[in-house]
Parts: structure tokens; sequence; C-alpha cells
């Protein structure tokens, strides 16, 4: 069997806190069978070579976001990146840019978590329908309208990809605008000038400049960019309506 | 997360509505403007517009509202992407207001200076 | 948050990598987006030289000579050449991602991107047919 076609070595970011100042990279060589992605790699590295890597990994099948990493360079689930994509290799791995790394390739997202709970992103009702109503229903169009904003997985490799949000942390970035388009769009829900008074700051849809990575990265095709140059519009709307029209109750 | 400093920034939508009207107006008007006046006149592609037609063009008053317009909005373009590209290009952010003065207050001189040219041809 | 603490069994001491100033060199799209907004400042130029044109012509028939006689020269003329190549980049851009705003709805169905692009080109076109005609002929 020959060597080079079914190996493939892995540069892997290792750091471990309690010993180490740096990050620094280390080696391993890995099978690379036709229908390995790199968590296959990272696994097969933690089952028999190095059992001291960490990384965050679930489902490995593209839905639970946990598995973000930058490979080579680029923001990706690393489930749904196939290694003979990067034949002969080797294949960089690191951790995902532009959050704090804690361990290997490990990093901390609590920024995220607390940015993603200020836009309320679930539906904001003033009354609730009492449930001798029935269900809310929908027709396809009224779907349609939020439905691609839904399928955001939470992954964050618009925020790696996003240089806003590198180089100015209080960005709220491109994943939490787009959660809340998601709700705004929600005809069920009422919640937008709630979620207005939070995303009209600085740092929520106005630090945007309209770079496009995150659309770019998206593993699910959400397109956050779209997202929010849709909402700088729709609030720049609002506030001109402020101007003119007496603030509704 | 929004502080108490950034709760003070209503004025953003006006700012970012006027960027893209200039955005809109210079994207429209200016290549045609510029392969005119700066490229095929000059080279000679095609004869240069008599005086008279000119200044009979621009003393009209829907033709010198249009120019302050485009030049007014156009300027309001430059000054909020500008400012944006020192902010995050050139990682400055401890400069902001300095940027933010040179920026906007040099699209009001600019626009003022449109004016002050347009009304008294 | 900001603090950096000692590394213990239970607060681990993590690393942030800080932004380089080349930030936008690293990937040929973050270029290509510098460049875009660069655009910016060719607009600024341009809006400049219509002023410096039209107070020539408010100066009469002489001053109008000089301004095209200036406007000739080799460094004016590639300034021009190259903000004309900025400013028909910006252009471009501009109604290629004008769709990602505009969302437009026929009754309950959305109109699709590609169409709003079109339309903005196709203003672009009678845009600069008035120009041209309004300039240049009569």
């Amino acid at each position: 069997m020959g060597k080079s076609a079914d190996r493939i070595t892995l540069q892997v970011a290792r750091y471990r806190p309690e010993q180490d100042v740096a990050p620094s990279f280390q080696e391993y060589e890995v099978p690379c069978p036709k229908d390995w992605v790199v968590l296959d790699g990272l696994n097969y590295v933690k089952d028999r070579l190095d059992g001291t890597l960490s990384y965050r990994w679930s489902c490995r099948m593209g839905i639970c976001g946990s598995c973000g990493m930058t490979v080579n360079g680029e923001p990706k689930l690393t489930c749904a990146t196939f290694l003979t994509d990067y034949a002969p290799g080797p294949v960089r791995v690191e951790p995902l840019r532009n959050f704090p790394i804690v361990r290997d390739l490990i990093v901390e997202i609590g920024d995220f978590m607390r940015k993603l709970v200020t836009v309320k992103p679930w539906i904001v009702r003033t009354a609730e329908k009492p449930l001798s109503e029935g269900a809310y229903r929908q027709t396809p169009q009224e779907l349609e309208e939020y439905k691609q904003f839904s399928m955001c997985i939470n992954c964050m490799l618009c925020y790696a990809a996003c240089p806003i949000y590198g180089l100015d942390p209080h960005f709220i970035g491109p994943a939490a605008i787009a959660l809340a388009q998601r709700y705004n769009l929600d005809n069920r829900d009422e919640g937008n000038a709630e979620r207005l008074q939070i995303l009209s700051q600085h740092e929520g849809i106005w630090g945007c400049t309209f770079v496009g990575e995150c659309t770019k990265v998206c593993p699910k095709h959400v397109d956050p960019a779209g997202a929010i140059q849709r909402y700088k519009l729709d609030a720049s709307v609002e506030w001109l309506k402020s101007f003119f029209m007496p603030r509704g109750a | 997360m929004p502080t108490s400093s950034t709760l003070k920034r209503p004025i953003e939508p006006l700012l970012w509505l006027m960027f893209s009207a200039g955005g809109v107006l210079s994207a429209l008007v200016m290549p045609s403007l510029i392969v005119v006046f700066g490229v095929a006149v000059p080279f000679g592609w095609v004869p240069a517009p008599p005086y008279d037609h000119l200044l009979g063009l621009v003393r009209h008053p829907l033709v010198r509202l249009g120019l302050f317009g485009l030049c007014m909005l156009s300027l309001f373009h430059w000054a909020h992407r500008f400012r944006y590209t020192l902010y995050d290009g050139l990682q400055i952010k401890h400069l902001n207001e300095v940027i933010e003065g040179l920026c906007y207050g040099g699209a009001v001189v600019g626009s003022l200076a449109a004016a002050y040219l347009l009304l008294q041809l | 948050m900001t603090e950096l603490p000692l590394y213990t069994e239970h607060h681990p001491r993590w690393i942030r990598r800080r932004v380089s100033t080349y930030w936008w060199l690293g990937r040929g799209s973050y270029l290509v987006f510098i460049l875009r907004e660069l655009s910016s400042i060719f607009v600024a130029w341009f809006v400049l030289y219509l002023l410096l044109l039209v107070r020539r012509i408010g100066q009469g028939e002489g001053a109008y000579e000089y301004f095209l006689a200036w406007s000739a020269r080799p460094l004016v003329l590639s300034l021009n050449v190259l903000s004309l190549f900025f400013v028909v980049f910006h252009a471009v851009t501009w109604f290629n991602l004008a769709p990602k705003a505009m969302v437009v709805h026929v009754g309950h169905t959305r109109v699709p991107g590609v169409l709003i692009a079109a339309s903005n080109y196709g203003a672009w076109v009678v845009a600069s047919a008035i120009v041209f005609w309004f300039v240049l002929g009569g």
C-alpha cells in the first residue's frame, strides 16, 4: 500500500496553559480514506496517537455547530471538511480565530453566548394566544420570510471570518443579528422595537461595513451579511418614521 | 455590548442613509461624468463642450440642484466610508472623535463650497 | 473578561491573539473589500474636480480654457483615469450588493435579487445616456 495516497499529516495547534506560554504546532500522521473528514483525523489522533489533544465536537453531521476550527487558514466545520481535499497535505488545524484560546483547539465562546441573549432570540408577544384558539398558522410565504435565518447552528464561523469582530470585540456580530432578524421577520413575533434598541447601537448593526466574509463561510447558507444590510435599511426607515410620525403606542 | 456612551448614537441612521444616497448617486452619474470631463475631453476623443453650452447647462436651476445633491451626498458617502476604513483598517480607535470631525467636517465644508460656487454662477 | 488572571486549575490562562495592522493583506477578499472602501477617496476627488470646473465656468471663457488645458496635464489625466477605474469598481460592487439591503415584495412573493441588480444597472445606462446627451449633445 502506497504511503502518500492514504496517509496525511495534520499540523495541530497545541496550547496547554499549565505548561505552555504560547501555542505551538504538533504533527500527527493519520490515515486518509476518501470519506474521512478532518474531525475523523482528530478523533484518530485522540484515540490512537495522543489522548491529551482537546477539541469540541458532537453530532459530526453539521447541525450542532460545535466543531468549528481554522483549517489551512479558513474557518470550517471539521465534520464537513474532507481530508482528501487537502491531499497531499499537510493540513493545519488551529482554533477558531477572533476568540480567546482556552486549550488546544478549544476557544472561549462566552462572548457570543452573552450577545445572543441580548437580541432576544425568541418569539416576543405582548399577549400570548390562549391555547383554546389553537396553533399559530403560517403560510409557506410567511415561513419563507425568515426560514433562511433560522438555519443558523451557532457555529461561529462567521465571527471567525469577520474582520470587524476581530478588531472590535464589542461588535455584536453576524450570527446575533441574523438570529434577531429570524424573529423580526417571523409574523408571530412582536419584538421588533425591543430588538431595535439593542441593535441600533454603534456596536450593533452600525459597526458592520459589509465585508461579506460571514456569508461566504457560513456552512448553512444563512447569509448574515444580507440580514444585516436589510436591517440597516429597516432601522433607518424606522428612524425616519420616528421623526415624522408621533411615536405610536 | 452597548455601553452608556454608545446609547447616544441616534445619528447613525441618518449618516448611513446619506452614505447610501451618495453611493447610489455617485455610482449612477459619476462614471459618465469622469468619462467626459476626466478622460475623453482631455484626451481629445471628443471635442470639448462649447463654453456657452456648459454655462447655460450649469446655470439651469435643476442642474444646479442636481450638482449640489451629487456633490453633497458623494462627500458624505466618502466621509462615512473613509471614517470606518480608518477606524477598522488602521485600528486608530482612540482618535475616533478626531477622525469623525475631519471626515464629516470635511464633507460639510465641501458641501458649503459647492453651494457657494453653484449659487454665484 | 478583560483582565488576565494567573493560571490556576479553575481559571485557565486564555490566549488572545491581537489582530495585525495588516489584517487586510491576509486574504484576497479582505483586500478587495479595502479597495472598495478606498474607492470613496476617488469619489471625493472627483467632487473636487467637478467643483473646480464649475468655478472656472463661473469665471469666464478664458478660465474654462485654462481648466481644459490643466485637465490634459499627465498628472491630472492619470489621476482621473485611475478615478474612473475606482468609481466604476464602486458602481459595480454597489449594484451587485444592493439587492441584499433592498428586499422588495410584489404581493406575497419576493422579487429575485437578480432583477433588483439588473434594474440598477439599467438605471446606470439611462443616467449615463442622459449625461452624455446633455453635456456632449446639443
